[in-house]
């Protein structure tokens, strides 16, 4: 569905070209959620913008549902850390926006069921009419991820999306982005330094290492069924031991580059990645 | 008898008609040298329930007591840190310390008062900052100065509104450990409310959940008996933990959950597929005479195969 492949970015400074992001190869399979976690400044966010678009790569392909994509469209949907809603727009006014953009064709009546579906299901239906000033933060960013799910695009892109929530309220939001995710099962990428987070939502945990010159430190499957229930995944015993493995990888392993560590082994899920990807590599990083 | 003791307290805001409840029947026992943390959602009370204690707000209902005496109003005895720091922004890290000292400890030496201020300035260990002004610091520098000096004014109860909500991850992991550490070394009484599970059972000796309910009110306690001091890494792995974590969470959500009201809404939502704006054949659409429906893919495919 998307295919990263050795992708890099680089800005110019003073001092020279600094590059944030070297050889990032990910693939992702259609309806895959799959999450990027990596220290603050590794460059996650960096490949994300690419994806969407808003960031131009320096070198490397991308590929997105067998197209090359460059710019940002509406088949990518983005959630930002904060929601950025016109205030001067009500929720449905903001949702509407894009959706009258990729539903020109539809009647009126039909682009106005499809606002309000998607405002009802992450829990707005009775503030569907209120500006973003009477919205609390947890209830904006809702708006946020009803305007990203009604475009229906091929991917979803989501930058920290409940990084400004506290922990209870980004709890309640985790269930509304699953219960939509459930119903609609967009390939997705999401960005996170919340372990929790990352286990609870997605099927691969993609983990990157330090900045500058980040890259693929090592991936992680979920193994838990959908849909998933929080209380049965924290009572289950691989729980844990997936926690314990980010975690450790966070605090003790975020500074191995595989492409540049001869003695590197990768695990078995990070090895299965690999497989598909050039043969070539790690040698490419030379 | 308790340090600290809420009887049947309640208390809301706004004029009769358009009076909103916040806390209802507030039971709550504080022995000295305690640390309780409560927990609940935003906006759920939690700030008016700490302010019952520091006395900035009076009780509708009920009575708030100190050493068993009912609170008048805010004193020394009670130390607050907010999440918002409130230093004083022309002071140095010093002087921010020593405006507390000075006020409260008035009968003492200037040599005495200076040797107190210093003494906190190291327990923060913000030595070599001690004449940088607020604005020169971190969030997490800042919020350490004024646990610094509320704990210089030697409260009997040290009251934390959510004081490190506007930290980052780290920061936060290491003044938690820190604050933990000076209760161990001191024993005051801390009360630290947050919205942070985590964060409670790696500091308490019993976490409060405050119930999200209308008006809100304080949900059984849960009691944390693990050894100290705590290692997150090690925490991850312990039996209790895991048990204690997944009951404070679930106890929330679930009351959380109970609070919504269940209403049932009919909607209809189009098959309609969204329209290709990149390319220049989206002009296709001329031949047809509304959007791509899901229905009509669906139909596509099976001729395919046909």
């Amino acid at each position: 569905m998307l295919e990263l492949d050795r992708l890099w970015k680089t800005y110019d400074t003073p001092k020279g070209p600094a590059t944030i992001v070297k050889n990032f190869n990910l693939k992702l399979k259609e309806g895959e959620f799959a999450t990027l976690i990596g220290h603050s400044g590794c460059g996650k966010s960096t490949v994300l913008m690419m994806v969407a678009g808003l960031s131009d790569l320096s070198q490397g392909n991308m590929i997105l549902a067998g197209r090359e994509a460059s710019g940002p469209g509406p088949d990518r949907g983005i959630v930002f850390q904060s929601p950025c809603l016109l205030p001067w727009m009500t929720a449905f006014e903001n949702v509407m926006l894009g959706a009258s953009q990729v539903y020109y064709t539809a009647s009126k009546e039909e682009r106005r069921q499809m606002v309000e579906y998607y405002l009802t299901i992450v829990g707005l239906g009775d503030a569907m009419h209120k500006y973003p000033g009477e919205l609390s933060q947890g209830m904006r960013q809702r708006v946020g991820i009803a305007r990203a799910f009604v475009l229906q695009p091929k991917m979803l892109l989501l930058d920290e999306p409940f990084g400004m929530l506290d922990s209870l309220t980004r709890y309640e939001l985790q269930e509304v982005l699953l219960e939509l995710w459930r119903r609609n099962r967009i390939t997705t990428l999401m960005v996170t330094h919340d372990v929790d987070e990352a286990i609870f939502l997605s099927d691969r945990v993609v983990m990157m290492t330090d900045g500058p010159e980040a890259e693929v430190g090592d991936i992680l499957q979920i193994p838990f069924e959908r849909p998933r229930n929080r209380k049965h995944i924290m009572e289950d015993s691989r729980y844990y031991e997936l926690r314990e493995r980010l975690i450790t990888f966070l605090n003790d392993k975020s500074h191995i580059r595989p492409s540049r560590d001869p003695k590197f082994v990768p695990s078995p899920d990070m090895a299965a990645e690999l497989a598909t990807h050039a043969p070539n590599f790690p040698a490419a990083a030379a | 008898m308790p340090l600290i003791e809420i009887k049947g307290a309640a208390k809301g805001f706004g004029p009769p008609g358009g009076r909103t409840e916040v806390l209802k029947d507030i039971n709550l026992a504080m022995e000295e040298g305690e640390f309780v943390v409560i927990v609940g959602y935003s906006g759920s009370g939690k700030s008016t329930l700490i302010n019952l204690i520091s006395g900035l707000v009076k009780p509708d209902a009920g009575v708030a007591k100190i050493s068993g005496e009912a609170i008048n109003g805010p004193g020394p005895d009670r130390g607050l840190v907010f999440q918002n720091y409130s230093l004083l922004p022309w002071l140095t890290v010093e002087e921010n310390i020593a405006l507390a000292v000075d006020e409260v400890f008035k009968d003492w030496t200037a040599a005495q008062r200076k040797e107190h201020v210093w003494k906190y300035i190291e327990m923060v260990k913000l030595k070599p900052a001690a004449h940088k002004l607020p604005k020169e610091l971190s969030g997490g520098m800042r919020q350490r100065v004024a646990v610094a000096r509320t704990l210089s004014m030697n409260p009997k109860v040290l009251l934390l509104d959510e004081p490190l909500s506007a930290l980052d991850a780290l920061t936060r992991a290491t003044i938690q450990d820190e604050i933990s550490e000076i209760w161990r070394q001191n024993l005051t009484t801390v009360l630290w409310i947050t919205n942070d599970p985590d964060e409670a059972l790696l500091l308490a000796d019993r976490v409060i959940p405050l119930l999200p309910t209308a008006p809100a009110t304080l949900g059984e306690p849960i009691m944390v008996d693990l050894d100290r001091p705590r290692d997150r890494k090690t925490l991850n792995h312990d039996p209790i933990f895991k048990k204690l974590r997944t009951e404070l969470i679930n106890t929330l959500l679930d009351a959380k959950g109970r609070m919504k009201p269940k209403t049932s809404v009919k909607l209809s939502l189009p098959d309609i597929l969204p329209e290709d704006l990149t390319t220049v054949n989206s002009l296709q659409f001329l031949n047809r005479t509304g959007p791509r429906r899901r229905s009509d893919s669906k139909r596509e495919e099976v001729e395919v195969v046909a």
